[in-house]
């Protein structure tokens, strides 16, 4: 196989997985924070309750993303050599201030968050829980930045292929930045709104229904309710922002091959490279122009205008993109329709239903759903570029050879495909436990003078 | 931009700042990787314990090899490529230690109860797996990457003794965070990793002026040698009084728990200083110097701004969490 398709395949799988638990931990630090001072300013346990439910979730959500992020800062090296040589300039301060102002910030005060609460005055845990959300969000912004910066790059002048920065404002503010950095923390938010709503039906469902259990459902179903439509909202202009720089990328989108106007909307198509044209084609005539252009008559670019007189392909992969976005768009679609349902369901009869309560635990990961197929429309999108119009991803692929990357690539796959398991199944696992009349504050899970919490002994344990 | 932070300079502070964060990854993550190893020898509740002295500290502590890699990355991206071509396969494997150990802190205690056992396990391979493989790498870059089985043998060699030195740290952080029958342990733990460290120092410091005409040069040409003869000398006095004052331990006072520990520390530093001397101005050994290898003085002035900012703020707060976490180690609890 191509060496540069399987450092692509390896890139992507560890992003792929690392972004699962930033896209928790950055919304659920602030969901934390929320439950924290609603504690503080009403005094009511059942806030402290769901706090100490979360934080285990958040704990071991953290520890994910940390080890996988690590893997990350080599893959740059070892993967795309290429990537720093070129860019370096740019991408390296960008990098260094997430370290410097993110990384250390979470990581330093998680410690505090978890295990600090009887060692330091509540308002400095308090504080603590704070910083862990900052630094958080913080480093969303950077690597934001950072990507938004190799999608629309800005602020800078080539010297013999090599990228020197001209403007540093430029560069943090390129245009594309402020939608994916909107748009990606709205993401957060729905994934950990999901997550929250989703994990405290199953309680619900398992008879668990305590004023804490029902407090996080509530928060859960809100913070979804509130935040699609506004998400909605701001994928449609990220689209028209990247419409206008990287038209290629919206042709694939919408599976649209010559430039023309009445653009239909294709609800299903199965595009096809090699004739050029989408085959069992089902549309709404007109949909797309009338979206991207707020006219059915508005002109729509088509992937045709991206082939060099060679014959060369200048555009992505039609396929992917295509379909990933239609996942997202679903996926989107399906969270209006449920949180919307779920909270006047809560408002109105003040109870989930048992329906439901299981559509919402069938719904736990739907944010990464559509967390995923987002960041590939995204990023497939932009290829041939690694960086829009300054290096291609083939320019800055490493000379190891295939051989290796396929063989560390199946460790990998295998040890993410161990770990999404465990993760899943230790989240229910948490969630079931409350049943057994362990979700009296007691730390339960947590290592507790050596003796193992075991599920049948957990209720004499710990009354 | 002032003529100070010129091409000239700007390399020596970031080779410095990354020389800095290497040497705190070693230590800081090195305790913690020792205590996971040794986790190997206590029973479940033993292993609570010591999971319990490093819980607080491990995640910043690991931030250092991010800081380390992601300096060489930004500040020398031509070495970065290099170095981390040439360690792919050994990089991968400590990125799965590293993995396994992180999320096991979580999953050992968060997991059903019939997986637990498990995840100790995978706490204490991933602990060994990540200090067999840097120490690989350690001794693969003295050598310089060359190819054939001196090379690899040297590398094996390291890769044991680095490990004996984590090991030792570790046991000395137990003999500081514990008391009781642990601190005991900890103590013949201490012993035998010290003579294992101190075999290993030995071996590598002669090695490394065989393999390498310029390094023997640097070390044992006339004045040099004079000058230099303190590293070497004070590395001997403190294993010595290092071993004098474990045998003496454990002590029913427990005011002087922390000295092995900072002894330990002040190993490495000696180490790491000796390494240092040795490579420098290179940053691949024998083909590449930190000026050829650095990025644009314009962006490692911007990074420098903000690291002169940022870092003491960060040496601020990592001091306060040391401070609120002093003492001997308590039961890790959420609430």
């Amino acid at each position: 196989m191509d060496p540069i398709l399987l450092a692509r395949i390896q890139f992507g799988a560890n992003i792929s997985f690392h972004i699962l638990f930033p896209t928790i931990t950055i919304a659920l630090g602030w969901v934390l924070l929320f439950f924290k001072v609603a504690f503080n300013r009403s005094g009511n346990e059942k806030w402290m309750n769901a706090y100490r439910f979360w934080v285990k979730v958040f704990a071991l959500s953290f520890a994910l993303g940390v080890v996988s992020g690590i893997t990350m800062s080599f893959q740059f090296g070892t993967n795309w050599p290429g990537f720093m040589e070129r860019v370096g300039n740019i991408a390296g301060p960008l990098l260094a201030y997430e370290v410097l102002t993110a990384f250390f910030l979470e990581a330093t005060f998680l410690g505090i968050m978890l295990f600090g609460f009887r060692k330091v005055p509540n308002w400095m845990h308090t504080l603590a829980t704070f910083l862990v959300a900052f630094g958080t969000t913080m480093s969303a912004f950077w690597i934001l930045v950072l990507n938004s910066w190799m999608h629309t790059p800005a602020g800078f002048e080539l010297r013999d292929g090599v990228a020197f920065a001209t403007d540093w404002w430029a560069i943090i503010f390129n245009p594309s930045m402020p939608y994916r950095l909107a748009h990606m923390l709205l993401a957060s938010g729905l994934t950990c709104a999901f997550l929250i709503a989703g994990l405290s039906a199953f309680r619900w469902l398992r008879q668990d229904r305590g004023p804490d259990v029902m407090a996080a459902l509530r928060t859960g179903v809100a913070i979804g309710a509130v935040l699609i439509p506004v998400q909605i909202f701001v994928g449609d202009l990220h689209g028209l922002n990247t419409l206008q720089h990287q038209p290629a990328k919206v042709a694939a989108m919408e599976g649209n091959w010559t430039t023309k106007g009445h653009v239909p909307l294709l609800l299903f198509a199965l595009p096809n490279e090699t004739t050029r044209s989408n085959d069992f084609e089902i549309g709404i005539p007109g949909g797309a122009s009338l979206i991207l252009k707020h006219d059915f008559a508005g002109v729509v670019p088509g992937l045709n205008d991206f082939v060099a007189p060679d014959g060369t392909r200048l555009h992505p992969p039609v396929a992917p993109v295509f379909f990933a976005f239609r996942i997202m768009v679903g996926m989107g679609v399906l969270m209006l329709m449920v949180s919307w349902l779920a909270a006047w369901q809560l408002w109105r009869r003040g109870d989930i239903g048992v329906p439901l309560a299981w559509v919402l635990v069938g719904m736990t990961f739907a944010g990464w759903v559509a967390t995923l197929s987002g960041w590939y429309v995204t990023e497939i999108g932009r290829q041939p570029w690694l960086v829009t119009g300054v290096l291609t991803t083939a320019q800055a692929a490493s000379t190891v050879p295939g051989g290796m990357i396929a063989a560390t690539l199946a460790m990998y796959l295998a040890i993410y495909a161990i770990l999404i398991a465990a993760y899943i199944s230790v989240l229910f696992h948490l969630a079931g436990k409350g049943l057994k009349g362990v979700a009296s504050p007691t730390g339960a899970g947590v290592a507790k003078g050596g003796a193992p919490v075991h599920p049948a002994g957990a209720t004499a344990k710990d009354k | 931009m002032s003529s100070f932070l010129d091409g000239h300079t700007l390399p020596l502070i970031f080779a410095a700042l990354m020389a800095i964060s290497i040497l705190a990854y070693v230590i800081l993550d090195g305790y913690d990787l020792g205590v996971g190893m040794l986790m190997a020898h206590g029973d479940r509740a033993e292993r609570d314990k010591m999971v319990a002295t490093i819980g607080p500290f491990w995640d910043a502590n690991e931030t250092w090899l991010v800081l380390g890699i992601g300096l060489l990355l930004v500040a020398f991206p031509t070495a970065h490529g290099v170095v981390l071509q040439a360690l792919y396969l050994p990089v991968a494997l400590m990125l799965l230690g590293l993995t396994l150990r992180g999320v096991a802190f979580e999953f050992r205690v968060k997991a059903q109860a019939q997986y637990q056992r498990w995840w100790d396990w995978a706490f204490i391979g991933g602990s060994t797996l990540s200090s067999l493989t840097q120490g690989y790498m350690l001794g693969l870059y003295i050598m310089g990457f060359k190819e054939g089985w001196v090379t690899q043998a040297f590398a094996l060699a390291a890769a044991a003794g680095l490990a004996a030195a984590y090991c030792f740290v570790g046991a000395t952080w137990l003999i500081g965070k514990t008391d009781g029958a642990l601190q005991r342990r900890a103590v013949g733990w201490s012993r035998w990793t010290l003579v294992a460290t101190a075999i290993s120092m030995v071996a590598v410091s002669l090695a490394t002026p065989l393999v390498s005409p310029r390094i023997f040069e640097r070390w044992f040409a006339f004045p040099n040698i004079i000058g230099l003869l303190p590293i070497p000398l004070m590395t001997g006095a403190l294993f010595l009084s290092l071993w004098v004052f474990l045998k003496r331990m454990p002590r029913t006072d427990h005011s002087l728990d922390f000295v092995p520990f900072l002894g330990a520390v002040s190993l490495f530093v000696l180490g790491f200083l000796g390494l240092a001397y040795s490579f420098y101005p290179y940053i691949v050994p024998e083909k590449l110097t930190i000026w050829q290898a650095a990025s644009a003085p314009e962006s490692l002035f911007i990074i420098l701004m903000g690291a002169l900012v940022v870092l003491p703020v960060i040496a601020a707060y990592t001091a306060f969490s040391y401070y609120v976490f002093r003492g001997k180690a308590t039961e890790l609890r959420y609430d």
